[in-house]
């Protein structure tokens, strides 16, 4: 790309990093910062190095956050008997926006893949066991994804936990708002069917 | 007359990798055209008509259209999920164990029925409750042979003498097993050289060599009747071991993780997998 200013070509090799974006899309971006207001570019830049520079992992659930504890810690009116174990801090988006829990959560960092050669050493499990040592924890909820490995996951957390005698539940599985029934696989059918609610 | 645009398989989903936000490529094992790589778009959605058929461990009938790189799944339904195996830790992690092993020994577009054949039963029978860990090793044996990988077990691989009912030694490099004699000259003829190279061999009891021999012999439902010792159990581990590690070149990750499982959760219900004493 001898035929791009050098300032730009690296620009554009940045954005082409990001997931989503290809190399029109990271052409058109470049440009349009290039063409567009100074304030622009400059916000975009501090707003980038803020997220490195701030941003750290809460001390307690892992989430991240720019205080620490983070702010669900650290709210005294949530439950704090109630820990939701979820793979990504991105999940947390998800179930709060939701509006219905109200306890704290827990965030894995990933999933135990052993075709990846990830291990629940390479996870935070060891810190969610520590959490649960004192007592105060009276139900630990598994949000892993409904997959094959995240299930493995989920079992594996199930057989570790329960020894201390926490009451354990996990996510329902069913359908999704929306699907049709002829295209839902036998497994969730299966449990939709078997998990079926008064109506 | 060119070739059809589409074509209709069924296959056991090996591997998926995550493609884009929402795509996923699966690597499928296929009767017709051995392992290949194709793209299930969407697949990541929530309301994804592929989504579930299309996870690992799935028995699925799929059609698939023809792509410019890869081959896209464009319908996918379940034959079998192995909903039993997969909801229990360690017969999920043998069947991980399986997929891998499955992986890492075939290429892209070499067809092998019987292959297809073995790992099917074999998903079958490890979703039964009777299934231990027996079928690892039933397994290992056959998935070796139609490979073409079969351990020489009769005769000596050196000498080609038949083996004496003694402690023999097992050689990966040479696939199969050495009499004593020939062991000592291999180990000498190592020795003088002064190789970099791992030990070449290493013994192997009269036990271990018979319930071997039964196993490359007979079906899974007899292979299942035989009783192993714990002792014996993990000789024979090792040995089949040594020689997927031999050929493969290479550390199996699923391997680490099913041994971590089988250690760790020994004294949970997990007692009706261990081979009886």
């Amino acid at each position: 790309m001898s035929f791009v200013a050098e300032p730009v070509a690296r620009l554009i090799e940045e954005f082409n990093k990001l997931p989503g974006i290809g190399p029109k899309s990271a052409q058109r971006l470049a440009y349009h910062l290039l063409n567009g207001p100074d304030e622009e570019a400059k916000a975009l830049a501090e707003a980038i190095l803020a997220l490195k520079e701030k941003i750290k992992l809460c001390s307690v659930c892992f989430n991240t956050t720019d205080y620490d504890p983070c702010l669900i810690c650290q709210n005294e009116e949530r439950d704090h008997s109630k820990i939701c174990v979820v793979e990504r801090a991105l999940d947390i988006l998800s179930l709060e926006r939701t509006g219905k829990y109200n306890g704290v959560y827990h965030v894995l960092h990933g999933t135990i893949s052993p075709a990846k050669g990830v291990g629940p050493e390479d996870l935070r499990v060891k810190e969610l066991l520590s959490r649960l040592q004192d007592g105060s924890v009276a139900e630990v909820i598994i949000a892993t994804n409904p997959n094959v490995e995240s299930e493995t996951m989920a079992m594996y957390l199930q057989r570790i936990i329960m020894p201390l005698g926490i009451r354990i539940t996990r996510l329902a599985r069913g359908l999704p708002f929306g699907a049709e029934l002829e295209y839902a696989d036998d497994l969730t059918l299966g449990q939709a069917l078997e998990n079926r609610r008064e109506f | 007359m060119g070739t059809p645009r589409s074509y209709r398989t069924q296959g056991i989903v090996l591997k998926q990798t995550k493609l884009g936000e929402f795509d996923k490529i699966l690597t499928i094992y296929t009767p017709e055209f051995g392992k290949l790589k194709a793209v299930a778009k969407g697949a990541c959605r929530p309301k994804s008509k592929l989504g579930g058929n299309v996870e690992p461990l799935t028995h699925s009938l799929m059609l698939l259209a023809r792509g410019r790189n890869l081959d896209i799944v464009t319908q996918s339904e379940t034959v079998n999920g192995f909903l039993a195996l997969k909801s229990d830790l360690w017969r999920a992690a043998c069947g991980l164990y399986i997929l891998e092993l499955i992986d890492s020994f075939t290429v892209e577009g070499g067809e092998n029925r019987p292959l297809f054949e073995l790992l099917l039963d074999i998903l079958n029978q490890l979703s039964t409750p009777e299934s231990n860990e027996t079928i690892l090793r039933y397994f290992e044996l056959h998935l070796l042979h139609y490979l073409g990988y079969r351990p020489q077990l009769h005769r000596c691989v050196s000498c080609d003498s038949p083996l004496k009912p003694a402690v023999n030694f097992f050689s990966p490099s040479k696939g199969g097993i050495l009499c004593p004699h020939c062991n000592s000259e291999e180990n000498h003829h190592y020795e003088q050289t002064k190789t970099t190279l791992p030990k070449l061999s290493f013994s192997l009891s009269v036990e271990a060599l018979k319930v071997l021999r039964l196993w490359q012999s007979c079906d899974y439902a007899t292979a299942r009747r035989v009783r192993v010792k714990p002792e014996l159990s993990r000789e024979l581990e090792w040995v089949l071991q040594e020689y997927i590690r031999y050929l493969s070149q290479r550390e199996l990750k699923s391997m680490t993780w099913l041994k971590e499982v089988k250690e760790k959760f020994a004294n949970q219900e997990l007692d009706n997998c261990w081979v009886e004493a």
